[in-house]
């Protein structure tokens, strides 16, 4: 129960964050991608700031022994660069580039319920459905 | 440039970061989207519970957000455009690990080098594909 109350509040909040950046505005994410255009620069206070604290703050979480609730802590554990990391972040980014939108603001968005946000989000899961069925005749070795 | 624009973005941007600190203090976990919607594609067991919590958390925030402010609605390109950019946006993050933030929020903030070339990657081909959408095809 104290692992479903913590993941529930911690979603929260970060959707309120994003909110409150102003990511969950497509129309600003694209303003923000284009730099030859209207650019909006505030966006790169949004990647700033929680990089910052996050960094800040896990650099002290990461002595502690364990987490609060829970055995360990559950980090990915790949050094290496590969071809399906790069490929997969530019076809994200061409994704990204298109409307504006990544998978944690069109979550949010998806609460007002919009026929657009609806569209990409269904989109969003094929794409991963896609690669779930991809991936099983591929595997990463 | 308006103060108060740019002060809502940098506290969201601190409230993200410490959303994802707290998970990552509290149940040791990486605050990825991606990775989280992924894991329940499909749904494993024993692993369940607190992907569904995080995401309806989210949706909750949503609702919050659409009741005090409004959210967007709209999105401004064709239908055509939205549906390619959900499919590449789904399988490139499963494919490449991550997502904003997975790997932008929390792979940056543990100094993690596949984070670092993931967030370049990812944000050099966005600022292409914007300027190819935007000012050589003239709006899609």
């Amino acid at each position: 129960m104290r692992s479903i109350l913590i993941a529930f509040g911690c979603g929260l909040v970060f959707a309120l964050g994003l909110g409150l950046s102003g990511l969950v505005d497509p129309a600003r994410v694209l303003a923000f991608l284009d730099l030859t255009g209207d650019w909006e620069p505030n966006l790169m206070l949004v990647l700033g700031g929680a990089v910052a604290v996050y960094a800040l703050g896990a650099r002290q979480v990461l002595t502690w022994p364990r987490p609060w609730d829970g055995l360990r802590f559950q980090l990915p554990t790949r050094r290496s660069l590969d071809q399906r990391l790069l490929l997969g972040a530019a076809l994200f980014g061409v994704g990204w580039g298109l409307a504006g939108l990544c998978p944690g603001p069109a979550l949010v968005d998806l609460a007002a319920g919009s026929a657009d946000i609806v569209l990409f989000v269904t989109a969003m899961l094929s794409g991963m459905a896609l690669f779930s069925v991809f991936n099983r005749f591929a595997p990463e070795r | 440039m308006q103060l108060l624009p740019l002060l809502a973005s940098l506290a969201g941007g601190l409230l993200i970061g410490a959303a994802a600190l707290a998970l990552l203090a509290l149940s040791g976990r990486v605050a990825g989207v991606s990775g989280i919607i992924g894991g329940l594609l499909p749904p494993r067991r024993g692993d369940l519970d607190w992907r569904l919590a995080y995401l309806v958390g989210m949706l909750g925030g949503g609702l919050l957000l659409n009741a005090w402010v409004g959210l967007p609605t709209t999105v401004p390109v064709s239908r055509t455009a939205l549906i390619v950019s959900g499919l590449l946006v789904g399988f490139g993050t499963r494919l490449g690990n991550g997502c904003t933030s997975g790997h932008g929020v929390c792979g940056l903030g543990r100094g993690s080098p596949r984070s670092f070339a993931a967030v370049v990657t990812f944000m050099g081909v966005a600022f292409v594909t914007v300027f190819v959408t935007r000012h050589i095809l003239g709006g899609i």
